[in-house]
């Protein structure tokens, strides 16, 4: 039997879970509040993933970097390589909030879309 | 210049959500005022997700959170003036401002709403010792050189205090490249949030050092090194427990202080403990008419929570133009005590308070399997329990208008923790 103890980070109550493995198999979750704690905290060990967020170049808006993030979660593993894809990367303005910026990211079939509206200017 | 009805001091999220308030509640003549060039605050720049759990029950990236509320802004056509530097308010709510379209000018308002926000502690108020090297950097204006203006401050990088700006930016420059030393904490307890913890350090093995703090700065044109020491229960190093890091930059993330210049020539009573405004149930400071939410009145941790406080406080300008000033002279005394460092409201009108009040807090240290326990005077009436308290989130009592009147004459309500 093994023991991992880890954080929800579900909300902010930060809920101290422990999670009890037996061969790879989670067997019990405790010091969960809701759910969504039992949830997380079975992804966590199974299969962990994130959001990426970053910024891209923009060149004619009023603003220089234009904010960006996966449109659902990725594999923790893939973080990195989800952030060095985003290298290099410029667009034009107009760009509005959800606008595909990077699709199918790193293979992982998650689009990178846009999390500012920038307006074209001059 | 023209007069307006509600003149809004600030157009990040609690102008913004107070603006809305007040123009929903039958108040159409407002005018925001905002120093920098677009609406939305210091969200433009938290490009992390992580905001609107609880206002729009989903997790939305700071700028995305800004775009909502900024849209419902536009929507009702509510006016605004960017790059606009508010150099004075009278106490007859006489405001000054300048731009360089306008020049400055002068507008008188009825009610004003401060939502200035909050600035970071500085090194200058932290009194470390070194020399004065390029390469140090304040958590959010390193935020800000990433996230919106594109450029890296550094490439080795140790950060000083644990709170969420700091941790964010841990990340952000680990994953533009950048290789993140070490994280120290003076406390003895991080005052990030847990997510951030192990989202943002965790995730990429960057050690905290709980109970240490910088002890020199190497490096005259550009930072060289960094030397952290652990501290002892009186906060003060340990010597012999240093550790050099060879670094180029220092990341400031040691806490936020209410920026309450303005709010001080006004001849708002400030809070020696929030640093923000001392004000009764509608938000309302010692200065009638002029009203103070978000960041500005004490710092918040959730932005949820200033659109909920800043929406409160632009319904209270809103009656207080429509109605006028209130009368009423009865007063209960909000005190906090035993580990309860403050409360916002820090009094209740008992006659003019609204059917509920949101009474908001932070507790001084951590504390564990403890009770928030609200008295009327000496009669306990509300106690619950929490598995855990941090100085890092706050908590909140909802104290009820017709529990209040139900006991004519108390004189002060006191919300304290207790053990169990």
């Amino acid at each position: 039997m093994d023991k991992r103890n880890l954080t929800c980070i579900g909300c902010p109550m930060g809920c101290q879970l422990t999670v009890t493995l037996e061969d790879g198999k989670v067997m019990e979750v405790t010091g969960n509040t809701c759910k969504r704690g039992e949830t997380y905290a079975i992804d966590e060990v199974t299969n962990p993933t994130r959001i990426v967020t970053s910024t891209v170049k923009v060149s004619g808006g009023n603003e220089a970097m234009v904010s960006v993030k996966t449109g659902s979660v990725i594999p923790k593993n893939k973080i990195f390589e989800c952030a060095s894809a985003l290298k290099g990367v410029e667009v034009k303005a107009p760009v509005k909030i959800g606008d595909v910026i990077v699709p199918n990211v790193c293979d992982t079939g998650v689009d990178i879309i846009a999390t500012k509206n920038v307006i074209a200017i001059g | 210049m023209k007069e307006y009805e509600l003149v809004i001091i600030g157009g990040g999220p609690a102008g913004l959500a107070a603006a809305v308030a007040a123009f929903d509640a039958g108040i159409k003549d407002i005018l925001i005022l905002e120093r920098d060039h677009s609406l939305g605050g210091i969200l433009n720049q938290c490009i992390h997700n992580g905001f609107g759990l609880h206002t729009f029950k989903e997790e939305l990236t700071g700028p995305e959170y800004a775009a909502r509320f900024t849209d419902q802004v536009l929507e009702r056509g509510i006016e605004y003036k960017l790059n606009t530097m508010v150099m004075d308010i009278s106490p007859e709510k006489m405001v000054c401002a300048m731009n360089s379209e306008d020049g400055m000018f002068m507008i008188p308002a009825k009610a004003v709403i401060l939502a200035m926000g909050c600035r970071e502690r500085s090194r200058g108020a932290l009194n470390i010792p070194g020399y004065r090297p390029a390469g140090i950097f304040s958590a959010g204006t390193a935020q800000r050189l990433v996230n919106m203006e594109g450029q890296m401050p550094g490439k080795r990088v140790v950060i000083l205090g644990s709170g969420d700006i700091g941790l964010i930016m841990a990340r952000r420059m680990t994953l533009e490249g950048a290789k993140v030393l070490v994280v120290a904490e003076l406390m003895p307890y991080s005052g990030g949030l847990k997510r951030n913890i192990v989202q943002c350090l965790d995730d990429f093995d960057i050690p905290l050092k709980l109970s240490h703090t910088v002890t020199d700065i190497e490096g005259r044109e550009r930072v060289e090194a960094v030397t952290i020491a652990k501290v002892g229960a009186d906060r003060r190093p340990i010597p012999g427990t240093e550790i050099r890091y060879e670094c180029d930059t220092l990341l400031l993330s040691c806490g936020l202080i209410p920026e309450n210049e303005l709010s001080q020539n006004i001849g708002v009573e400030l809070s020696p403990v929030t640093s923000g405004p001392i004000v009764n149930d509608g938000l309302e400071t010692n200065i009638p008419g002029v009203f103070a939410c978000g960041n500005v009145l004490h710092v918040h941790d959730l932005v949820d929570y200033v659109s909920e406080e800043a929406a409160a406080a632009g319904r209270n300008a809103a009656s207080f133009i429509q109605n006028g000033e209130s009368t009423e002279s009865d007063k209960i005394e909000l005190c906090p005590e035993g580990g309860v460092r403050y409360t916002v409201p820090v009094y209740l009108r008992p006659g003019k308070m609204n059917d509920t009040v949101t009474v908001r807090f932070r507790v001084g240290e951590v504390f564990k399997n403890s009770s928030i326990v609200t008295y009327f005077d000496d009669d306990e009436v509300m106690r619950r329990k929490k598995q855990i308290m941090a100085p890092g989130e706050m908590e909140q009592v909802i104290l009820k208008k017709s529990d209040i009147l139900a006991k004519p004459g108390m004189k002060k309500i006191t919300i304290r923790v207790e053990e169990g």
